[in-house]
């Protein structure tokens, strides 16, 4: 919404008032001001002139030597250029001194050897935006069709000192999408009184009645259809105020009778449509639900295919407009226009705003029944036209406008006591203050003591309940003004669930070893949401889609971060930054049984590691990352939260290296996998060697047990002991460390793995292993023969177990 | 006997100043004074001398074995201290170096905002809660005063996987879910992060997926005030104790009456610039008195019970913090963006 300055001035004294001030005001109290536009012009040398005389120039043919009067006792000489200069015109005429907003400065000149003191202007060179100059002056300068005073200054005549506010409405706030409401919203906020027009007609003896009929079919989709008939109109150009006022709104001018609804329609936020009554083709107008797949050509030469939930107006046989929307092209206003059927209507804002979404039809019409024009107005807008197409088309009014349906409304009325709105404010408003406000917004009230009913009036629909009143006390009591307080109630305890701070932990434990955090996005390709989804998650159903994605990139719902963090890793590789390390700890989205059911978000934690992890150049070490680096991660999250094992077992699966790749497992349930991807994945992306791991942290949580289990430190030795055995190559370690620890007991507390060798010196397809084993006896010192035994012990079962050989 | 004595002296001093090391020392050591050495060769001739010469000569060769003992631990301190000279001289290293990276990760910046922000409100007493972020139409929408075809849908064009489930587009569902298990029963005080999603193309200022937190406190007589002050609390912690705030009316369906928050411009002081736009205000968040409609939806008693709620976007805060100029960089993972954050 483009509010004028000037215009406003006409309904509310903001003389004085600097527009940055009253924009700020404007904000403040209820509605936000975007921007402020102008004045594009504003220089008093730029006067109105009459041009007395116009030849050719001497020495150029394409240049006239004009004699211009400008309001002063000699006549100046100008030359000009454009091709509809002319004797006889009222022309603007920048006098020398004069700076045009392009930042050309007139000076007084000589063209082609004849003086030339200043320059008349075409509109485009006076600022005016080239869509709203008429195509007869495009190509030359600006020539008043009413007489003016020669040597008046001429930009308050063009409406170029003007400033515009450029609103940034709310859906509520309506009824500030018209001249009249930003002036009584004004006069509220700077108490100052409304001069608002008050429109009269002659009204001709003749009845519209003899000339038109209404039906309404449909009384929810149309309460009210007004139908007037004015005759004897002639189409010509508007006066130059009405062009100003469109235009400071942003609407071009066409001819006076599509100006003035256009005007009416800013001025009151009414919406009227003028119908060629002699190309209506009926004396009735009926306005009807469209029957399925019925159509029309609307204004812009577009036929439109039409279901019931549309409105229609029609001459009883065929539509005519869409209602509230747009009007047909047979019925349109022309040139030879002569009788109009202005049409002043109540259309259902939803029914307008299908029609209107759904035809992709956004106008200024639409903008305004979608969010409900004001009943109380319909007939007085349609009042306003009259006496506007009697005043400036010489219209003949027949009579009294044909109505059907009604205008009235269900009153509103909202009470309240002083008390609720003080205390929802957190203000000691006096019964002085609130009435003061009241008065100023011009809502009808009434007060007892400290009772108060408001009934608001229709063109306030959106003040409905005590919270709406709530809010016109506060924005005119002002924000500003409201103390700054905290709650007082009952204390609370706050804080995070256990969940939430185990969640903390997480991402502190994976921040420490080195991992960025990431952020991807959850929805993902329909490709993308197939791969790297863990084994745990039943896969036989689809990932979960949109109905309508705006894009094949975004489409489904992931069930793992990986193949978003490859993207990433990929992203970074190209752009020369080798080294990364991403985790990403957020929801996937496992589809659920039937259709309206959400899907159950399951927090998951997911990690890429690729390129160098270890690195000091000058100490020449640089080893790249490898299965253990990420490894090691996760034996130390877990350790950080369980006292169960979590079990490494080797796996195959999609998209990862056959040899390098372990399902993690509690209780010999799957909670996850971790692995090098599959080398052609690792090509595809452009990466070298890449690790990741997927993690469900909910069962990770669910066996969470971080409480210690204390134990005191023991004064007796511990009893260090290596063994080495050789095995076959596939043989895991971790069976055989199962194997030493059951035979070690009681007194083996510790088994760690020192050195794994195989190659040279080595039987093809064995492996060497050696384990330092440690024992303890918390009660008292070990003796030699314990250790001995356990050791035997141990040696005997690995060798018979394994078929290992015993190396020392 | 005496000159012997006197030479070996002489011999002595003449060995242990040429000794240049720990083990030349030792040697000459052990050639004077070991249980071969000369001074013991002389005390074994001791025998043949007279009675009266024997202790004469006894302390004249006792004093000669002190003084060269005497030498030798001297000129052993000296050689220590030598050594250990020479071993710092060698160990000299160039301390300007680089040092051995440890591996430093860190947060994403929207996260530590968001973390920063739950912080700030569990120290007021706030808990943190969470939901879906596939909603129900119900609790995304119709929960919050927006029922089926209501204008304001329009606002915030959705993604939907179903007729009656979207992407959530706000974190709000969170405080209908929440009011409801509380069965109207106050105080409820939380503050909701979350992922959203809305139907618009990524480009510079826009993002189909992005985050938001909001906060919900809703008890007997909370009133406009509170949430002024909750909200200068806010607002400076997050951007300085010398930012205003100011308070303007705004429209959301589910507070009434709704505003919202604009804190002065710190780059021009509130003067005008290109970043407030020459208002001197910059927009920050949305927020307002929960509308009675949602809290009798959710059980409570909107007579009895008021509340405040306001939510933000911790992408435009961390952007206005920083001068982050494009909002894809948070979900691009670039580590040349990532790593500038993780001091913060």
């Amino acid at each position: 919404m483009l509010v004028s300055i000037n215009w406003l001035k006409e309904y509310v004294d903001i003389e004085g008032i600097p527009t940055g001030e009253l924009a700020e005001a404007i904000t403040k109290t209820g509605v936000e001001v975007d921007g402020i536009h102008g004045p594009i012009l504003n220089d008093d040398k730029i006067v109105v002139g009459y041009v007395e005389a116009c030849e050719q120039h001497p020495n150029a043919d394409k240049l006239n030597l004009c004699q211009v009067n400008v309001g002063e006792e000699e006549l100046a000489q100008i030359v000009c250029g454009a091709p509809n200069v002319a004797q006889g015109q009222y022309v603007v005429v920048a006098r020398p001194g004069a700076r045009l907003p392009g930042g050309l400065k007139i000076k007084k000149a000589k063209l082609r050897g004849e003086a030339s003191e200043g320059m008349i202007c075409s509109l485009q060179e006076l600022g005016v935006d080239e869509k709203f100059v008429p195509d007869h002056q495009k190509d030359g300068i600006f020539v008043f069709d009413e007489e003016v005073q020669i040597g008046e200054p001429a930009c308050p005549l063009l409406n170029l000192n003007d400033q515009v506010l450029e609103l940034d409405l709310t859906p509520n706030r309506a009824d500030c999408l018209n001249m009249v409401g930003m002036a009584y919203e004004v006069a509220a906020i700077y108490n100052k009184e409304l001069q608002l027009p008050s429109p009269a007609v002659t009204k001709a003896d003749e009845s519209s009645k003899d000339y038109i009929a209404v039906r309404i079919e449909n009384k929810e989709m149309n309460p009210y259809y007004g139908a007037w008939i004015i005759k004897d109109l002639e189409v010509k150009s508007s006066p130059l105020w009405l062009r100003n006022r469109l235009i400071s709104a942003g609407i071009r001018p066409i001819n006076n009778l599509v100006d003035i609804t256009n005007y009416v329609l800013l001025e009151y936020g009414q919406p009227l449509h003028a119908f060629d009554y002699d190309r209506f083709g009926s004396k009735e107008v009926v306005t009807r639900p469209a029957h399925e797949g019925e159509t029309m050509t609307t204004l812009d030469g577009k036929e439109r295919t039409l279901q019931p939930e549309h409105l229609l107006i029609t001459n009883g046989e065929k539509p005519h407009a869409l209602a509230g929307v747009m009007g047909g092209q047979d019925s349109e206003v022309q040139d030879d226009t002569t009788t109009i059927l202005l049409e002043a209507a109540y259309f259902d804002p939803r029914t307008v705003r299908k029609a209107s979404s759904q035809h992709n039809l956004r106008s200024e019409a639409s903008a305004r029944f979608e969010k409900g024009v004001d009943l109380a107005r319909v007939k007085e807008a349609a009042m306003r036209a009259a006496e506007l197409y009697e005043e400036l088309a010489g219209g003949t009014i027949l009579g009294e406008m044909v109505e059907e349906g009604s205008t009235d409304r269900e009153p509103v009325q909202i009470t309240f006591e002083r008390h609720e709105i003080n205390e929802r404010i957190g203000t000691e408003l006096s019964i002085d203050q609130m009435n003061d406000i009241l008065e100023r917004l011009r809502l009808p009230y009434e007060q007892q003591g400290e009772q108060y009913t408001v009934t608001p009036p229709s063109r306030r629909n959106d003040l409905r309940i005590l919270e709406d009143m709530v809010e016109e006390f506060a924005r005119l009591y002002g924000y500003d003004h409201i103390p700054y307080t905290l709650p007082t109630g009952q204390s609370n305890k706050g804080g995070l669930t256990k969940r939430q701070r185990l969640t903390r932990e997480v991402h502190a434990y994976l921040q420490k070893t080195g991992l960025n955090e990431a952020l991807t996005y959850s929805l993902t390709t329909e490709e993308k949401s197939k791969h790297f989804v863990s084994p745990e998650i039943q896969t036989d159903q689809e990932a979960v889609k949109l109905m309508m994605p705006m894009t094949d990139l975004h489409s489904h719902l992931r069930l793992s971060a990986i193949p978003e963090l490859l993207s990433s890793l990929q992203y970074n590789v190209a752009r020369n930054q080798y080294n990364l390390g991403f985790y990403e700890l957020g929801s996937v989205y496992l589809p659920n049984a039937g259709e309206d059911v959400l899907p159950k978000e399951e927090l998951r934690v997911a990690a890429a590691i690729t390129g160098i992890w270890e690195n000091h150049p000058w100490q020449g070490e640089k080893k790249p990352v490898d299965f253990f680096v990420l490894k090691g991660i996760l034996e130390g999250l877990f350790e950080h939260f369980l006292k169960s094992p979590v079990d490494f077992e080797k796996a195959s699966l999609a998209g990862l290296h056959p040899g390098r790749t372990a399902l993690l497992k509690i209780d010999g349930e799957t909670i996850g996998y971790i692995g090098q991807l599959h080398p052609t994945v690792q090509k595809d992306h452009d990466l070298d060697e890449t690790y990741v791991f997927d993690v469900n942290l909910k069962k990770v949580f669910d066996y969470v047990d971080k409480t210690p289990d204390y134990e005191a430190i023991t004064k007796y030795p511990a009893v260090s002991q290596d063994l080495a055995f050789v095995v076959n190559a596939e043989i895991a370690a971790k069976e055989i460390e199962a194997t030493i620890y059951e035979q070690g007991q009681p007194y083996l507390k510790d088994i760690r793995i020192f050195d794994v060798y195989q190659g040279e010196h080595m039987e093809e397809g064995k492996k060497s292993i050696a384990f330092n084993l440690t024992f303890q006896n918390n009660e008292r010192t070990l003796k030699d023969e314990e250790v001995d035994e356990a050791r035997e012990r141990i040696i005997e079962k690995v060798k018979e177990a394994f078929s290992a050989e015993f190396r020392g | 006997m005496k000159e012997r004595l006197q030479s070996i002296k002489q011999e002595a001093i003449t060995e242990i100043e040429a000794a240049d090391t720990q083990k030349s020392l030792q040697d000459v050591r052990v050639q004077f004074l070991g249980k071969k050495g000369k001074i013991t060769e002389v005390l074994k001739g001791m025998g043949k001398l007279s009675k009266e010469e024997r202790p004469v000569i006894g302390q004249l060769a006792n004093e000669v074995r002190d003084q060269i003992t005497e030498s030798i631990e001297e000129k052993a301190a000296l050689l220590e201290k030598q050594a250990i000279e020479e071993q710092l001289k060698a160990e000299t290293i160039d301390v300007t170096l680089p040092g051995r990276p440890t591996h430093t990760g860190g947060p994403h910046i929207l996260m530590k905002t968001i973390r920063d922000i739950e912080d700030l409100f569990i120290g007021m007493g706030y808990e943190v809660a969470e939901g879906p972020e596939v909603e129900t139409d119900y609790y995304n929408f119709e929960a919050l005063n927006l029922p089926k075809g209501h204008p304001a849908r329009d606002m915030q064009d959705s993604l939907y996987i179903t007729e009656e489930l979207l992407m959530r587009t706000h974190t709000s569902p969170v405080q209908a879910r929440t009011l409801n298990a509380h069965e109207g029963r106050g105080p409820v005080k939380i503050i909701c992060p979350g992922k959203v999603y809305r139907r618009d193309t990524d480009d510079a200022t826009h993002s189909h997926q992005f985050t938001q937190i909001e906060g919900l406190y809703v008890d007997e007589h909370i009133t406009m005030s509170d949430l002024k002050g909750t909200l200068n609390v806010l607002a400076k912690h997050l951007f300085g104790e010398d930012r205003e705030i100011r308070l303007r009316p705004s429209f959301f369906p589910f507070t009434e009456p709704s505003v919202e928050m604009d804190i002065s411009c710190k780059v021009c002081n509130g003067d005008g610039c290109s970043v407030c736009k020459h208002t001197g205000w910059i927009e920050i968040l949305g927020a307002g008195l929960v509308h009675p409609n949602v809290l009798e939806m959710a059980g409570f008693d909107s007579k009895k019970y008021t509340g405040f709620a306001f939510g933000m976007g911790p992408e435009r805060i961390a952007m206005l913090k920083y001068g982050i100029e494009d909002i894809r960089h948070f979900y691009t993972n670039d580590v040349r963006f990532l790593k500038q954050f993780h001091q913060v």
